[in-house]
């Protein structure tokens, strides 16, 4: 292993043999990270490697199967988040953890309010929460008595992590902090970063920007399906030799091939100058037989632009033709009538409905739209399109990530749609299934399907499009053919140059199973 | 069949066994409760059994099982109806009055009373839907307004009264040599329990029912209009709650208290059956068993000797422990 | 007036937008009511702003305004509590039993009552939160079983209050009502427990969203059981001023003034949110008034009691109505 770590070295946070597993199925085995203090330390991997999952257990939130943790040398374990953020681990999740109704100063000291004789002291509180936010440069913009609900993201971001620091912590994990972060404000982050960093706190931070951990991290750990990979120096490694401790093997393997140009058909859906809420004048026209990749930052709009081709926003501006035939979209019924079919980002709360079965939720879509009973689907024929095998009475909870989503294919196939719209369709599903996802992916193409799909993973996009549209700002910066490297994705969808040369990659991504 | 894909060839009786065993699971558990409450009360009174009595019991029973049978709709769609009460007593007063008696009357005022109770279901699904008002706070509107109008409309006391066949649906019955007499109420409790049965777990709206209450996002994603789903579930409602009213005014008789409570004894039914408040989960059938088996524990605990009031209390505690049992399950199976 | 409006775009799927956690446009509405109740007896020739007619609201308003403060409490934490009802008849038989007019024995009655008030509560909080319960179904397994109780030991108006007791509902200092400097101490003690304590933040954080109060160390469970003990207490306090009104106290006087659904009513009409983590006391207390100025003013006109039901069920609706177009989200579609 070479760790780089010289035994003089101290070791603040030390995380030994970790094993953990959900309904059997592992997630990390044997998984080692050791971090000095006072340093900036990546973890990173692709979609399901487990970074998620290992930073959930250091503060607490899942107990490991095996392994132990140590933080200054003394062996710890944690029960409850509580434990850990007074042992001195504090940690921003992924997904923001406020509550809107209440002031920036109250969601700070959520659980720890000042008290004054009976009452809370909300001078006192306001006043460190000013401490706090003034230690991030943020004092002048936030106010502790604003509601956090009426702050743009970044600025809820900074709260949530003046929340983290309010705990005085040793070790502060930022579990993808950028998401939703324009690059100036990415900049602005860093600095507040670094600052801290030079005050001696420890750093664990989660990206899948590629660019971001060469210009913060010191050292990074390299996780893949579950194990520990390596854990290098920053400064000695390159994006090439990053890429392929995280994903292990050529890249265009997995991919099944592109179209050849004359299996690529007629415009089956099409809009002009459509616009609502953050999108403006975007045109985009999706072929038969064609993929097409939606790439753009976290932000740019993507999901919005796929919740507006199915009707569930309504189009404030433009027209949408489908077949060549002018439609306006009021609700997800009526795009499904038109054939359209998407399949939603985030499984559990907007694709399925969990306590049904496999069969209910295949045969939702076709059931709602009550075309008359003449039309009968084989469920059987069904599922085996999507090679989906087992019971069909099985509640789609117990089901992985990977058969979930072809529980929501099989759900659009039975409707016949010809427009299929992907909204990350592989996120938080392990290789295997990922592979047989974008296979089928090919061969709806191949049977005429016309097919959009978003993804955040760049090599995904590269491996799959026919043709790639850009993103940024809630409109579409630019097209790129398929063999479109990532320095020219990134190129459009941040809107300016790639400074530090390397290809930056948007590799991996969060979801742990 | 099997789940988990297990070496393909088994030994054929180890699984016909295990077969057994998984459709004894499968049964839901408040079947197996009435069964032993009934064996509990033969076994004081062992006459209950004997077909006579036992049509009499299900005939006491026909009001909140065809109420529990609406209302079970609501809660998979993931809704309450709190205004099924206040509508029984509108319908006992309203027929009372209407038909004054007269039996020419009768064959106008069951469709009227259809049509009522459809119309007060589709205002608490509108005004659920589209004004956005939480269904407990809309139908308890619904519950003061009916209540309020009712009375208004009648003076503060029932008046008139129901001409006899009217009241024979929920008094009287067809006559089987050998067998006595087999009550309509327990005929329209049949025929309606298997109706909404059929509805809910055998059609495209039933599922989307579960759908809707699951998960109404993906299902509005799906294309189910979720808000049309749920104003058909209070109709459904809304429509139980006449028949309950209709059976009930026949068996009991013409008064202000007539549903008094009935609301509350719905949802424990429901509850009682399985459901989980919050939509997604429960059947006809097993809300039907609800209701058999809160009535049969009434009927225990009078052979027992208890005081009658202390029957609220078992109730309770019967609720309690329901809704405990069925968390517990929900846990234990992720 | 104008705080309602957020920006839809914040990614945080917590709570829906809403009015933050200011009582003002509630208390316009109260204006706007009162004024033109007023203006209304006015012009009927009668007279609104007299001594008399002030204390009778305000007196009408103690027994539900109490109460309705402890059922903001339960629902700004996500919880419910049909129980309350019950709790008053508990408190209002139980009192008038142990004190037997005597005036020796008053303070052992109260201190019986608030004894009583903590065990029900703790055990709807407790079976909320230890069986993972709905509060829906919780509280009404705990109101029936205190019902049957109740029934089975009492069926009567059951000892008394001692005079000085009394004073509790009668006297007045200066032309202010005893009772009502209650309710006011009352809500005083709310608001300060709401606003300036942890419990307070704890329980709009726990109402809000469940999860980021785990997460940031409240002990959740803990939170929603005091919440749960408070209300009960307001229930208490109720009972004990239904009781000094009546001298003597029945198992039917907390479900007859319909306390359980009337105070949610009464929270929901103040501008409190059935989900949790929104709502202010000040809100209820303009929301029990709201109500008891319309009631004012149908005792002025003479308005049947019957139209009055129908139309506190309108108004409650329409209430919630107005909020829920007022928090109204862009863009949903279904």
């Amino acid at each position: 292993m070479a760790d780089g770590i010289e035994p003089q070295d101290k070791i603040l946070l030390g995380m030994y043999g970790i094993d953990k597993s959900f309904l059997g199925v592992p997630v990390l085995q044997d998984v080692q990270l050791e971090c000095r203090p006072g340093e900036i330390h990546a973890v990173m991997g692709e979609n399901g490697a487990g970074k998620s999952t290992l930073m959930k257990i250091l503060v607490g939130v899942y107990q490991p199967d095996a392994g132990r943790i140590e933080l200054d040398g003394a062996p710890v374990r944690f029960h409850h988040p509580r434990q850990a953020l007074a042992a001195g681990v504090s940690i921003v999740h992924q997904e923001l953890n406020l509550l809107p109704e209440r002031t920036v100063a109250e969601n700070i000291f959520l659980g720890r309010e000042p008290r004054r004789r009976v009452g809370v002291d909300r001078t006192a509180m306001e006043r460190d929460a000013s401490r706090l936010l003034a230690a991030l440069h943020a004092d002048d913009v936030i106010s502790p008595r604003a509601l956090v609900g009426r702050l743009p993201v970044a600025q809820q971001q900074l709260v949530e992590i003046a929340k983290a620091l309010s705990f005085r912590p040793r070790v502060l994990v930022l579990d993808e902090p950028t998401a939703a972060l324009s690059p100036h404000e990415v900049d602005a982050l860093f600095d507040r970063i670094r600052r801290l960093r030079a005050d001696g706190l420890t750093v664990l931070y989660i990206s899948h920007r590629l660019k971001e951990i060469f210009d913060l991290t010191d050292r990074i750990t390299v996780l893949k399906d579950g194990r520990r990979v390596d854990t290098v120096r920053t400064a000695e490694v390159d994006t090439r030799r990053l890429v392929h401790l995280m994903v292990g093997r050529d890249l265009d393997h997995y991919y099944p091939p592109r179209a050849t140009p004359e299996r690529i058909g007629e415009v089956r859906l099409s809009v002009r100058g459509a616009g609502a809420g953050m999108l403006h004048d975007i045109d985009l026209d999706l072929r038969s037989g064609e993929i097409v990749g939606l790439a753009g930052l976290a932000g740019s709009g993507r999901t919005e632009l796929a919740r507006l081709l199915f009707g569930a926003t309504r189009m404030a501006t433009g027209r949408l033709e489908v077949d060549g035939r002018a439609r306006r979209l009021r609700s997800p019924r009526q795009a499904i009538r038109c054939g359209i079919g998407l399949l939603t980002e985030d499984r559990k709360s907007e694709g399925l409905v969990l306590q049904l079965s496999v069969r209910d939720n295949s045969l939702l879509a076709v059931r709602a739209l009550g075309r008359g009973p003449t039309r009968r689907v084989g469920l059987g024929a069904l599922l085996d399109r999507v090679d989906l095998r087992g019971s069909t009475a099985r509640e789609v909870r117990y089901l992985s990530g990977g058969n979930q989503q072809k529980v929501v294919l099989a759900r659009w196939l039975a409707t016949g749609a010809r427009v299929l719209i992907f909204d990350e369709p592989t996120r938080g599903i392990d290789v295997g299934a990922k592979a047989s996802i974008h296979e089928l992916m090919r061969e709806l193409a191949e049977a005429g399907a016309a097919i959009l799909m978003i993804s955040s993973e760049l090599p995904e996009v590269i491996g799959m499009a026919d043709r790639i549209v850009v993103l940024r700002q809630g409109t579409v910066a630019g097209v790129l053919p398929a063999d479109a490297s990532e320095a020219e994705i990134m190129l459009l969808a941040t809107g300016e140059p790639d400074r530090s040369g390397v290809g930056v990659g948007a590799v991996a991504d969060g979801g742990a199973a | 069949m099997t789940v988990t894909a297990p070496p393909p060839a088994t030994a054929a009786p180890e699984r016909s066994a295990s077969r057994a065993w998984r459709l004894l699971r499968a049964v839901p558990p408040i079947w197996l409760v009435l069964a032993a409450v009934i064996v509990l009360i033969a076994w004081r009174n062992p006459t209950f059994v004997e077909p006579a009595p036992f049509l009499a019991f299900l005939r006491r029973c026909a009001p909140l099982a065809v109420l529990a049978a609406g209302q079970v709709f609501v809660i998979i769609a993931g809704e309450f109806d709190l205004s099924v009460g206040a509508l029984v007593t509108a319908v006992v007063v309203v027929a009372a009055r209407l038909s004054d008696g007269d039996a020419g009357n009768t064959w106008w005022l069951i469709p009227l009373l259809l049509a009522g109770g459809a119309l007060v279901g589709l205002v608490n699904g509108l005004v659920t839907t589209r004004l956005r008002v939480p269904s407990f706070i809309a139908t308890l509107g619904m519950l003061l307004v009916l209540s309020g109008a009712v009375f208004l409309w009648s003076g503060g006391a029932p008046r008139g009264s129901l001409a006899d066949n009217f009241r024979q649906f929920g008094r009287f019955g067809v006559e089987i040599p050998g067998l006595g007499q087999l009550p309509y109420a327990v005929l329209i409790l049949v025929a309606i329990g298997v109706g909404l049965w059929l509805l809910l777990s055998h059609t495209r709206f039933g599922h989307q029912v579960y759908a809707a209450g699951g998960n109404p996002r993906a299902a509005g994603l799906s294309g189910v209009d979720v808000r049309r789903v749920r104003t058909a579930a209070f109709v459904i409602s809304g429509l139980s709650a006449v028949v309950a009213g209709v059976l009930l005014g026949g068996f009991t008789g013409v008064t202000a208290e007539a549903g008094v409570g009935y609301e509350f004894q719905a949802i424990a039914a429901v509850v009682l059956g399985g459901a989980v408040l919050g939509g997604g989960r429960g059947s006809v059938g097993a809300a039907l068993a609800g209701a058999l088996t809160l009535q049969s524990v009434f009927t225990l605990l009078n052979l027992l000797g208890l005081a009658k009031s202390l029957r609220d209390a078992v109730q309770g505690l019967i609720i309690i422990g329901a809704a405990a049992y069925a968390a517990h399950r929900l846990r234990r199976s992720g | 007036m104008t705080t309602s409006t957020m920006s839809p775009s914040a990614p945080l799927r917590l709570a829906a937008p809403g009015t933050g956690s200011s009582s003002a446009p509630v208390w316009f509405v109260f204006g706007g009511v009162f004024a033109v109740a007023w203006l209304l007896v006015e012009l009927n020739g009668g007279q609104f702003m007299t001594v008399d007619n002030l204390q009778n609201m305000a007196v009408r308003s103690v027994a539900l305004g109490l109460v309705a403060v402890g059922q903001t409490i339960v629902l700004i934490g996500g919880s419910l509590d049909l129980s309350v009802a019950y709790m008053v008849s508990v408190t209002a038989v139980s009192a008038s039993f142990v004190m037997q007019g005597d005036p020796d024995r008053m303070a052992l009655g109260i201190a019986v009552t608030l004894a009583l008030g903590v065990g029900v509560g703790l055990v709807n909080g407790l079976v909320i939160t230890r069986l993972r319960i709905n509060a829906f179904i919780a509280t009404l397994g705990t109101s029936l079983v205190m019902s049957g109780i109740l029934n089975a030991l009492f069926t009567n108006f059951t000892g008394s209050v001692p005079r000085e007791f009394q004073a509790l509902g009668y006297n007045a200092l200066g032309p202010v009502p005893v009772a009502v400097l209650l309710l006011l101490a009352v809500v005083a003690l709310a608001w300060y427990t709401l606003r300036r304590t942890r419990f307070g933040y704890h329980l709009y954080a726990v109402g809000g969203s469940a999860e980021v109060a785990r997460l940031s160390g409240v002990r959740t469970d803990r939170v929603v059981v005091t919440a749960h003990v408070l209300c009960s207490l307001t229930a208490v306090l109720t009972g004990l001023f239904l009781v000094s009104r009546l001298r003597s106290g029945a198992p039917w006087v907390g479900p007859d003034g319909g306390y359980d659904l009337e105070s949610i009513a009464a929270a929901v009409v103040g501008g409190t949110a059935l989900a949790g983590g929104r709502g202010t006391v000040a809100g209820t207390l303009a929301g029990v008034l709201i109500l008891a100025v319309v009631d004012q003013v149908f005792n002025e006109f003479e308005v049947n009691a019957f139209l009055k039901t129908l139309i506190r069920g309108v108004i409650i609706v329409g209430a919630v109505a107005l909020y829920a177009l007022r928090n109204r989200r862009d863009e949903e579609v279904f």
